[in-house]
């Protein structure tokens, strides 16, 4: 086996990270103030907080989209810069940003064309992942015939493409009807499940993020900074399913997230409730 | 049984073809729609032109002295079944003379090679300025403003200033002719449009799209031919016909302004001095010139046709 990549290297570690927009006149907007996180490999955690708590910008750092101003960010031990050349991470954003020029296959097939990926090579992956994602009879549809669910599979699929080990998403599911959504949170599961890859899920819905993942960072806005990790014991990804929707500890994870968004820090943890803990 | 997500797909891409089948209007299709409003728009016109020469006053309508509707003597105003019975006959009384359709077709011939040429120097250059300008923020600061500048010359102005450039260019066995001059007084027209167009078409990618690119870690280079390029094609396209257009008026103008024999330019100069006598001859060069407009601007669209992929969601007109 390998001896450089142990077992303890991290899917991402964040540390000390502070983000600061330059604004024209004094003082520059501070996105994020002093964050520390750490991802497990195959772990999923969700960043979820009000709007301008920074949860885009830090996925946009470890993207390397973006550059912190201070701190530092490693995905799997190297640094965000090389992690994003070595194509370490898939990345899906909230709008699917198909190109409307290419079929669907086409559009998965991108990343491994421009990677040169050889065509047969790359036919055979794009129908594993489109057969992935159910969307085996569409393989030849261009992004402008299908719904906005559909798309959004697509760019899942196509963040799937090189086998990540990790995958950042954006609020990939908050464009959808709340139906699709929840359908398409079941699908995620099921890919997670297969994938066994490391997961950043950026999201403002509560039921989102507590369905989704083993941890939920709650993060406070003005400056950005994580106000609290909560756990989420509800089990292995392969054994989530629909019923987890109707579980007591699903709910209480999801009134203890709740009472984080929105009540002060400190009074809103209720003590004991079971499969939940704060970190 | 609950419906598998492939099902709900399928279901919903349904939905999706059946709404757009229905939004489509029923009966005559909309391309063909199009031209036959515009040959409509064709016989208003003939027939507003015959009306007004049959009822207007034969001096014009004058107001305070100023005369605003032409006079309506078969001089000014030829009954259009002169100007194409004009057409058939011969272009003098030269017993060798060609019909003037054929030697106005002729004159469309060259003056749409000319153009072609300026087209196709126009949007090189054209082009070339865009990507300099996409590439690098500095350039398209020092460079745009030029580009806008370089139209509010009046082409009459540098149409000497480039013959006399270019008679004294020698470069070995080449020899700058006058035709080259036209070529690139259209040229100076056409770029215009293509340098504009390419810019905000280059420019037009969502920044998702950017992003995307950049988590490939890809290059510019990559990013242009994979990304840029085809994003482009919907600006693109209207920019180089505007360019075809621009470049048969460059060149018909600049051959008027150069003395260059043989175009459409000359013959609408040569032609108007037979007004006096012979009315219908200088409107057969005035066709010629549409023509040679309509030409271009359709084979322009042909490429068009080529990159159909290109312009999906693009609203078809």
């Amino acid at each position: 086996m390998s001896t450089s990549m142990t077992v303890d290297v991290p899917a991402v570690e964040v540390h000390g990270v502070t983000r600061i927009f330059a604004a024209r006149k004094g003082q520059g907007v501070t996105a994020l103030d002093d964050v520390s996180l750490t991802v497990a490999p195959g772990e999923f955690v969700s960043l979820i907080g009000p709007s301008g708590c920074g949860k885009s910008t830090l996925l946009r750092l470890v993207a390397d989209l973006d550059v912190p101003t201070s701190g530092s960010i490693e995905v799997f031990g190297k640094p965000a810069r090389q992690a994003r050349i070595d194509q370490d991470y898939g990345i899906a954003f909230q709008q699917a940003g198909l190109l409307p020029w290419r079929t669907v296959a086409g559009n998965i097939e991108l990343p491994l064309e421009l990677h040169g990926v050889g065509k047969t090579a790359r036919r055979a992956r794009a129908a594993e992942l489109i057969a992935l994602v159910g969307l085996a009879d569409f393989a030849s549809h261009y992004p402008d015939q299908l719904s906005g669910g559909m798309q959004q599979r697509v760019a899942i699929a196509r963040s799937l493409a090189e086998s990540p080990s990790l995958l950042l998403m954006d609020e990939p599911f908050g464009a959808l009807d709340e139906m699709t959504r929840e359908r398409m949170q079941n699908e995620l599961v099921r890919i997670c499940a297969e994938t066994q890859a490391a997961v950043v899920f950026v999201t403002h819905s509560i039921p989102e993020a507590v369905f989704l993942s083993n941890r939920v960072v709650v993060m406070s806005p003005r400056p950005g900074r994580i106000r609290s990790i909560v756990s989420v014991g509800l089990g292995e990804m392969s054994g989530r399913g629909e019923y987890l929707r109707e579980d007591e500890g699903f709910f209480h994870a999801l009134s203890h997230v709740r009472e984080l968004l929105h009540g002060d820090e400190g009074t809103a943890a209720p003590a004991g409730a079971r499969g939940v803990e704060t970190r | 049984m609950p419906a598998t997500s492939e099902q709900i797909a399928q279901q919903t891409a349904e939905q999706i073809a059946s709404a757009r089948a229905a939004r489509r209007r029923p009966g005559v299709h909309p391309r063909l729609r199009g031209g036959l409003f515009g040959l409509a728009g064709l016989a208003l016109l003939a027939l507003v032109w015959e009306f007004y020469k049959t009822f207007g006053p034969a001096d014009g309508v004058i107001l305070n002295g100023v005369t605003v509707l032409p006079r309506t003597t078969d001089l000014a105003m030829p009954h259009l079944a002169v100007m194409a019975e004009r057409l058939v006959e011969p272009v003098t009384g030269a017993a060798s003379a060609l019909p003037l359709w054929a030697a106005v077709l002729q004159g469309s011939l060259f003056t749409l090679g000319i153009a072609a040429v300026g087209w196709l120097v126009g949007v090189t250059v054209g082009l070339a300025l865009a990507l300099l300008m996409q590439r690098f923020r500095l350039a398209e600061s020092a460079i745009l403003p030029w580009i806008i500048l370089s139209q509010t010359v009046p082409l009459i102005a540098i149409a000497p200033l480039v013959r006399r450039w270019g008679a004294q260019l020698q470069l070995g066995e080449f020899t700058w002719e006058s035709w080259m001059s036209v070529a690139l007084i259209a040229s100076y027209l056409a770029f215009f449009p293509v340098s504009i167009g390419a810019l905000r078409g280059l420019g037009s990618p969502d920044a998702n799209h950017v992003d995307l690119m950049r988590c490939y870690a890809v290059g510019w280079w990559k990013t242009l031919w994979r990304l840029r390029l085809p994003a482009s094609v919907g600006y693109l396209l209207p920019a180089l016909r505007l360019a075809a257009v621009s470049a048969v008026v460059g060149s018909v103008v600049a051959e008027v302004s150069i003395g260059l024999r043989g175009g459409i330019g000359r013959l609408i100069v040569e032609y108007a001095g037979a007004a006096g006598g012979d009315p219908g001859k200088p409107w057969a060069p005035i066709f010629g010139s549409i023509l040679v407009g309509l030409v271009a601007a359709g084979l322009v669209g042909l490429i068009g046709l080529f990159l159909r992929r290109f312009r999906r969601g693009e609203v078809s007109i």
